[in-house]
């Protein structure tokens, strides 16, 4: 009976071996946290190993590390550990305001989300859109209260710039670190506020040129390249397109004939 | 079974580790991971059908689930947690969705999954030329029934105590040794028949048992336990 004892010990050893060489997933389920700067000052990023996660200013959690890990591990379900800096190209995307190539992990989000981020990452420096242009972009025309709290969840502002999305009426619309931040961001980007602001108190939202006839968004670069002389306000495209306008190819304001 | 020890070697690190999740949830959780991550990634590697990638992110995802279940719990609670068997449950019940979702079974290697990922010649052959031993025995532990399979794994594989195993399996301790050790002994026939070559044990100086010998004792042994 001993041989059989034995082989049967010989048998479960054999299984052990069964056992994978070793995995270390550590890196994978920890986000990685640091402060870096940006125009509106220190801002905490978290990243994991797909890319940038999670941002928030300083000034939002009152520069407290404590606040933004818990709303980072509410918001993601993730732990975090301290990284001694932040990952290459965060630095310099939150300069210039454009995020090129820079890897985002935006996993948790809904599809309808991400598609609303995406559209919203396009939109240049120094411009602005409508809330309904991003629901028209994403083939979603009628959602745009949507597309406002889809913003609002944006995990990682600044890099995806939902600042640059504001209501229709040339009002500056909310944001995640409160209107006055909104304001700065675009000011600091040379978006022409104060003009939008008189322009839309006169009811005019689009700006033509009567030389190329080609009709834009106020902020849109073509527009603002237009001389005085040439320039035509519109309230609608629709008005524009009676007068002979054709919607500018940069920033399309085209399905917004309403 | 008096071969293997029934004290549960981990006891020590179950410990620390409840204390260091009181104290600090994230510091306790690389410590969870850093200690476990092999064990579950060994369970996830069975249930994805030896699938590396598959078992990395089921890996992941269990250790994920396990952090947004710690984050709800009490002091209390985290005191009372022990961390082996609750991330094997935790594991099993994870594999077992995905399994149900891709129309897998759970724990089950097939001896298809093998023959695929060895595209030059048998598996007979390798096995004969005593070059894979791990494929026959996770061959022919696909052919245990269910319950053998699940103890006769977590007990030897995954290396947990009885109890732990009957914790996780969710039926009392000695239904669990009786379940390992007639895998145990089903096994060891299975490898005489099949494999004598490996039965014989090469290189580990054991001499061969012929298969009549084995299936007496194999007799024996299921007439003692039943």
């Amino acid at each position: 009976m001993a041989t059989g004892e034995d082989d049967l010990a010989r048998v479960a050893r054999m299984l052990a071996e069964l056992a994978p060489g070793p995995v270390d997933l550590t890196g994978r389920l920890f986000a990685q946290w640091c402060t870096v700067g940006s125009p509106v000052g220190e801002v905490y990023v978290a990243s994991t190993d797909r890319g940038v996660c999670y941002l928030r200013t300083g000034e939002s959690v009152g520069g407290d590390d404590q606040r933004f890990l818990e709303q980072l591990r509410d918001r993601l379900g993730r732990p975090a550990r301290r990284a001694a800096r932040p990952p290459a190209g965060v630095a310099p995307a939150l300069r210039s305001g454009r995020p090129g190539r820079l890897p985002l992990d935006l996993r948790g989000l809904s599809d309808f989300e991400r598609a609303v981020l995406e559209a919203t990452a396009r939109i240049p420096v120094g411009e602005t859109r409508p809330y309904r242009w991003v629901a028209e972009r994403i083939a979603r025309p009628t959602a745009v209260r949507a597309v406002a709290s889809a913003l609002g969840r944006n995990p990682v502002p600044l890099l995806i710039p939902c600042h640059r999305v504001t209501r229709a009426n040339g009002d500056i619309g909310g944001y995640v670190f409160g209107g006055q931040v909104k304001e700065r961001l675009l000011r600091l980007e040379d978006v022409n506020v104060d003009e939008v602001n008189d322009l839309a108190g006169e009811h005019v939202y689009f700006l033509g040129s009567d030389t190329t006839n080609i009709v834009c968004f106020p902020t849109c670069h073509h527009a603002r390249r237009i001389t005085e002389p040439h320039r035509q306000g519109f309230r609608t495209i629709a008005q524009a397109r009676r007068a002979g306008y054709r919607p500018c190819k940069h920033c399309k304001p085209a399905e917004l004939a309403a | 079974m008096g071969t293997v020890p029934e004290e549960d070697p981990h006891d020590d690190a179950a410990g620390r580790l409840r204390a260091l999740l009181q104290e600090d949830l994230d510091a306790g959780f690389a410590e969870l991971v850093r200690e476990y991550q092999q064990l579950v990634y060994t369970i996830a590697l069975r249930v994805c059908g030896h699938h590396h990638p598959d078992a990395e992110d089921l890996a992941a995802e269990v250790f994920l689930r396990a952090y947004r279940a710690l984050r709800g719990y009490s002091a209390a609670r985290l005191g009372e947690l022990r961390p082996r068997p609750w991330l094997v449950t935790i594991t099993l019940n994870m594999g077992r969705n995905n399994a149900r979702d891709r129309g897998r079974r759970p724990l089950q290697v097939t001896l298809e999954d093998f023959v695929e990922r060895s595209p030059q010649g048998d598996v007979f052959d390798d096995v004969a030329a005593g070059l894979d031993r791990r494929r026959a025995l996770a061959e022919l532990t696909a052919c245990l029934p269910d319950q053998q399979r699940d103890a006769v794994l977590l007990r030897h594989l995954c290396e947990l105590s009885s109890a732990e195993v009957a914790e996780v399996l969710g039926c009392p301790e000695g239904t669990v040794r009786s379940h390992v050790s007639r895998g145990l002994v089903r096994l060891r026939g299975l490898l005489a028949e099949r494999y004598p070559a490996l039965a014989a044990g090469q290189g580990s100086g054991g001499t061969g048992t012929p298969v009549a010998q084995v299936r007496r004792q194999e007799r024996i042994s299921g007439h003692r336990r039943g």
